[in-house]
């Protein structure tokens, strides 16, 4: 049996000998290192609340609320993630390598959030300042809300994309089914396509930056005033 | 808040543990619904007319029985497990179910159908699993619910699976804004609802489609169209299974598939014990979409 002591910095954390709390507790625990979670079984709340830049590979299917919360660490989901994935993530990132279900990245603060595969309903809602990737589609109301940070898809986004949007960027390159409330395209200008390669190449997608269109904010709906655009 | 699962079996081999491997499945929706419970199990093997009942305690199924055998001309037998009995008759199911119904108002009448078995109760889902013996069953197929009320009373009756017709029934999570009116609606067109709860209402509106002549599928995407509020839907019938969600979906669903079988379930946790779930296509089932599988029967209805 492995010791709390010799797993301070790397290790492996199988969960079908441990409870996730033990796990977490462990991963919580550590300022450095490479661990993997074993038989995570679709199990809720995986390596939440990292504070430290470690290194966390998830072997399979995580359920709600994986990486939530996470601070400088470095997480890796190789499945399929459930609703919440890196919920109120702040600096970081966070790695789907198959499907992301609703809500993935919400409220995100800052860090960035990959999801190889699609996201579904209601990816980036609230986000504040968070960088999210996504490979394939994300589902309807995706960045509703969406105050800060960028939103890059590869593929189509779904109804209502940007419903009631304060100031972040929305990059799609496919089809938009329909905008939301005061979402708007505009025009993709070079430092837009600048910000959009430099995501691409950070999330390790390909896919030529000139194909994106930007949306955003009509700003008819909060109160903007442009002597303030400074502060954004 | 309510967990969902659902189980067809493609690999007749596995038949023998469908049970089993829904009890598993089952368990992991525990927190999901901790009040009440239950499970409609397809039967293998040759079709057993069968009305699945729920009585009160020293309830004289021999006496109901046999009036339904007057009535309807034809024999009853009846298999007693706990507070539910199985009527196995001949002749016509949905005459012999408006009898009981009407004779009989202290019992519900769960479930009627040549394959179909129904099983429900209050408590810790394990245990309803346990006291119907859900473990030990086979079948081709089967539908389970563990609930967590919000729009009626932790009841037996007002658990799930709710019987749509024949051979079909229907789990639920979320809650419907409009039953109330749905329900006179549906009642004046004859059908027969034993409950307050707000998804035999969505229930009764499948049934009540079908007998109208829509197959499943189109009275799915009626249902979508009269039905407000938020739902997961899985109906099962006599040779397959559907899935439904709104169209903002609100609750979740998971499906996955192999050669052996095709599984759904709430959250992914529940499918993850699954024989050759490593190699399973697992994906979230988009909202609005109608998604069906099932025998040649069941692809001519969706």
């Amino acid at each position: 049996m492995m010791t709390a002591e010799a797993i301070t910095n790397a290790g492996v954390l199988d969960l079908a000998e441990m409870s996730v709390r033990d796990a977490n507790a462990t991963l919580q625990a550590a300022t450095e290192g490479a661990f993997t979670l074993r038989n995570p079984g679709g199990r809720h709340a995986l390596a939440c609340g990292l504070m430290h830049p470690v290194s966390v590979t998830v072997e399979g299917h995580a359920g709600y609320y994986c990486g939530g919360m996470n601070k400088e660490a470095e997480i890796t989901i190789r499945g399929n993630a459930g609703t919440g994935v890196a919920e109120n993530i702040m600096s970081g990132i966070v790695r789907v390598t198959g499907d992301a279900s609703q809500s993935a990245g919400a409220t995100g603060h800052g860090g960035l959030v990959v999801i190889e595969g699609n996201a579904s309903a209601r990816c980036g809602i609230s986000m504040k300042g968070v960088d999210i990737v996504v490979g394939g589609n994300v589902g309807h109301m995706s960045a509703f809300m969406a105050q800060a940070g960028n939103l890059v898809v590869l593929g189509d986004a779904g109804e209502d994309l940007g419903d009631s949007i304060y100031e972040a960027r929305l990059f799609v390159r496919g089809s938009v089914k329909r905008l939301g409330t005061d979402c708007i395209e505009k025009e993709m200008r070079p430092e837009h396509v600048a910000i959009v390669a430099g995501l691409l190449d950070r999330a390790g997608l390909f896919a030529d930056p000139s194909e994106f269109r930007r949306y955003g904010s009509a700003r008819r709906l909060y109160n903007f005033k442009i002597d303030n655009v400074g502060s954004y | 808040m309510c967990g969902i699962v659902g189980l067809y079996l493609k690999d007749e081999a596995l038949q023998p543990r469908l049970g089993a491997l829904m009890a598993k499945m089952l368990a992991e929706m525990t927190e999901r619904g901790p009040d009440s419970a239950g499970f409609a199990v397809y039967r293998d093997g040759p079709p057993v007319p069968t009305l699945s009942c729920l009585g009160p305690v020293g309830f004289d199924w021999d006496a109901a029985a046999a009036s339904l055998a007057s009535a309807t001309g034809t024999t009853v037998d009846v298999e007693r497990i706990a507070d539910h009995a199985l009527l196995r008759v001949a002749g016509d199911l949905r005459a012999a179910r408006a009898h009981l119904i009407d004779a009989f108002p202290a019992i519900d009448v769960l479930a009627t159908g040549e394959a179909i078995e129904i099983f429900k109760g209050v408590g810790d889902p394990m245990e309803v699993a346990r006291v119907f013996g859900l473990e030990g069953r086979s079948g081709t197929h089967g539908i389970a619910h563990t609930r967590m009320a919000t729009e009626s009373a932790v009841t037996i009756a007002g658990s799930h699976p709710f019987s749509t017709g024949p051979d079909t029934c229907l789990v639920h999570n979320g809650s419907l804004s409009n039953h109330f009116l749905l329900r006179g609606f549906l009642e004046a067109r004859g059908e027969k609802l034993q409950t307050e709860n707000d998804s035999e209402v969505a229930a009764a509106f499948l049934s009540w489609r079908m007998r109208e002549g829509d197959t499943l599928k189109e009275a799915l995407e009626a249902a979508l169209k009269r039905l407000d509020g938020f739902y997961t839907l899985t109906i099962g019938t006599r040779d397959g299974f559907a899935v439904l969600r709104d169209p903002i979906a609100c609750k979740p669903a998971v499906l996955a598939e192999t050669d052996q079988w095709v599984a759904m379930a709430s959250e992914f946790r529940a499918i993850a014990q699954l024989p050759g779930v490593e190699h399973a296509r697992i994906w979230e089932p988009e909202p609005g979409v109608v998604y069906s599988w099932g025998g040649e029967g069941m692809r001519a209805a969706a």
